[in-house]
């Protein structure tokens, strides 16, 4: 049935796939399903199923974490941001994650976990009270679906220009495999087949370097192709042109990648998203949970190879020069987004090539799963419980979180649909949700750093600092002179709007917060227990054995992490 | 690497799908020797040293993840 489906493509898709790959890929379907009718046996209790028993190694955690972010969208959407931008996009991956992701490990995970939260809304609950928490989770709940049916239907139709694939078909087939496996398995099932999808990402994309680097004569060769092609040698350097807003393809400066990406945006993502953080509670104690993050961390350097590097090869190789959307519809030619699968066809062969889907759908399937596994987590404990029934019985619970998934998937795939009538919705949704979180990470990390903080205090912060972030971007939708003033120069790009609207977002919520927390009563030294510097108690590590210990490994990748932008500088 | 008491690794599950890719990418690229490349530039072995790379991986992975097999 499924190869039927796969076999009903468009003449004029850009991939032609042989019954090798389409065996490829039905295998993999099945391996998914087989996964979660497996776990199934395991899932006994809420614990089983909303945190995989709390019994992941940090491996199976860290994996888990990455691949839960690592979705399709994000391999096509930065292939195209590094053929159109150059190695800036890398960025996003290195400062815009590592120290973010080290910091989790190392700082907040203590918080989270010895607290025994279900989450981070869970987390606000103990540390500010019911109002937070209740903010948090609504906003959170409700944008994770959306997010999830704005990528289902992107996912959809990436398989339509790609393959020729029905977008009704690719939708249904996709959400629904997703559905079952996770709906059987809980977070069990979704992390053991996150594992294998991030195994399939790297195996599928990989020889896209490998072979682009030997056509090219190596890393020197592919910059002077570069420099030649595009007169420049801009496209190569991740931080010496970035002194200045004109100076770089981006259109951004320094202080924008650092303070706004690498200090907000990425800390808000990694730290307080509980879509990846929720990977990271699986783990079977503290220092496995300390060390996820770190693994993580240790893969995520590595991933501009499958992602960043296609892009680079295709600006040195690809005999058309790829345009903007709307100039490609135009002029009939290829767009941005289409850098990593014209360079999977122009290097992969049969099965090959269905390995390679296989790797895209992988991707996508992971990240739907991560948030439909975080959707019904928050729902269940932090709205269902919470509001609704505060006292019913575990089994309960986990009947609810099952039809969580499935009401999840089904909303996802009404998203889908509604998207696909209003294409505009797609950008309002994605930008809602930037909105969030920044200011959710100032009163995350008030809450954890800063025992003064009280729940008046994290609340108006986290409502205010979030509706800075809206009016000034309904302000730069109004005006476009507001871009100049919100990013501090008039030649800022709009790349750069988001990254000033974190930062001052964050800082009205920390500014507000510490204001309002000061005019009111402390909480009662007792109550702030295991939540608040200076009221944990963490375990020693000195009997732990160097090679175990999370701190050894956070400097071991901070180290690689300095040289690798020495060496790209 | 286990999920829980008595059950099978996730890297058994990998294990076994890359064998299984393995094999099925090797045949292909077999076959494409005898034929021409559908591809503008691949490298017509591209596809054996591949499929064969990912049987070593999965044979080892299956072996060492095995449930019968004793574990350190």
């Amino acid at each position: 049935m499924l190869a039927f489906i796969l076999m009903q493509a468009d003449p004029g898709r850009l991939i032609h796939l042989t019954w090798v790959d389409i065996a490829i890929v039905a295998i993999y379907f099945v391996a998914v399903l087989a996964i979660g009718f497996y776990t199934k046996g395991q899932t006994q209790t809420g614990d089983d199923f909303f945190f995989a028993g709390r019994e992941m190694t940090a491996w199976v955690a860290g994996l888990g974490f990455l691949a839960a972010n690592l979705s399709a969208l994000e391999l096509m959407g930065w292939a195209a941001a590094s053929y159109q931008y150059g190695i800036l996009a890398t960025h996003w991956y290195w400062i815009g994650a590592i120290p973010a992701m080290l910091f989790l490990g190392l700082v907040m995970m203590p918080f989270y976990y010895i607290s025994k939260t279900h989450s981070v809304s869970g987390y606000l609950k103990l540390r500010f009270g019911e109002s937070t928490r209740t903010l948090s989770a609504i906003t959170f709940a409700f944008m994770t679906v959306l997010m999830s049916g704005v990528n289902l239907y992107s996912m959809a139709l990436v398989m339509k220009i790609l393959l020729g694939w029905d977008i009704h078909i690719s939708i249904w087939v996709s959400s629904l495999t997703v559905a079952v496996y996770v709906a059987l398995g809980g977070l069990r099932s979704a992390i053991f087949n996150e594992v294998l999808q991030f195994v399939l990402i790297w195996l599928g994309v990989l020889l896209i370097p490998i072979l682009g680097l030997r056509e090219t004569g190596g890393w020197s060769g592919l910059k002077d192709r570069i420099a030649t092609n595009m007169g420049s040698t801009d496209y190569t350097h991740l931080w010496s042109t970035l002194g200045s807003f004109q100076d770089n393809p981006m259109g951004i400066h320094w202080t924008g990648i650092v303070l706004g990406l690498g200090g907000v945006i990425s800390f808000g993502y990694w730290t307080t998203d509980f879509l990846v953080v929720q990977r990271v509670l699986t783990a079977k104690d503290l220092r496995s949970a300390q060390l996820a993050p770190i693994i993580g961390a240790g893969f995520k350097m590595l991933v501009p190879v499958i992602v960043i590097l296609p892009g680079l090869l295709g600006l040195a190789l690809l005999p058309e020069k790829l345009l903007g959307e709307a100039a490609a519809v135009a002029s009939n030619g290829h767009s941005y987004n289409e850098a990593l699968p014209l360079m999977l066809a122009r290097y992969l062969g049969p099965g090959l090539l269905g390995l390679g889907i296989t790797a895209l759908i992988a991707g996508f399937m992971a990240g739907m799963a991560g948030n439909v596994t975080a959707f019904s987590t928050v729902w269940t404990y932090d709205i269902h419980r919470a509001l609704f029934r505060p006292h019913a019985s575990d089994a309960h619970y986990m009947t609810v979180g099952r039809w969580c998934t499935i009401l999840g998937v089904l909303a996802s795939v009404g998203t889908a649909y509604v998207v696909m009538q209003f294409l505009s919705i797609m950008d309002y949704v994605q930008a809602l949700f930037s909105f969030f979180v920044a200011p959710l990470f100032g009163t995350v990390l008030l809450g954890m750093l800063w025992k003064r903080a009280t729940p008046a205090g994290g609340f108006w912060g986290l409502l205010l600092g979030t509706l800075a972030s809206v009016g000034m971007w309904i302000w730069g939708r109004l005006d476009p002179g507001a871009l100049s003033i919100i990013a501090l120069s008039p030649n800022a790009a709009s790349m750069a709007e988001n990254m000033y609207r974190a930062l001052w977002s964050w800082l009205v919520c920390v500014g507000v917060t510490v204001v309002v927390s000061l005019a009111t009563t402390p909480l009662p030294e007792q109550s702030l227990t295991g939540l608040v510097y200076g009221h944990i108690t963490l375990p020693n590590d000195a009997q732990v054995p160097l090679l175990q210990r999370p701190t050894f490994w956070a400097i071991v990748i901070s180290v690689v992490f300095v040289i690798l932008n020495v060496v790209f500088w | 690497m286990r999920s829980g008491k008595n059950s099978l690794s996730v890297w058994y599950f990998i294990g076994w799908l890359v064998l299984i890719y393995g094999i099925l990418i090797l045949g292909a690229g077999s076959g494409l020797l005898a034929v021409q490349s559908p591809t503008s530039t691949a490298d017509r072995e591209v596809g054996i040293w591949w499929g064969a790379l990912l049987m070593v991986i999965g044979v080892a992975y299956v072996w060492c993840f095995h449930p019968g097999r004793k574990r350190l």
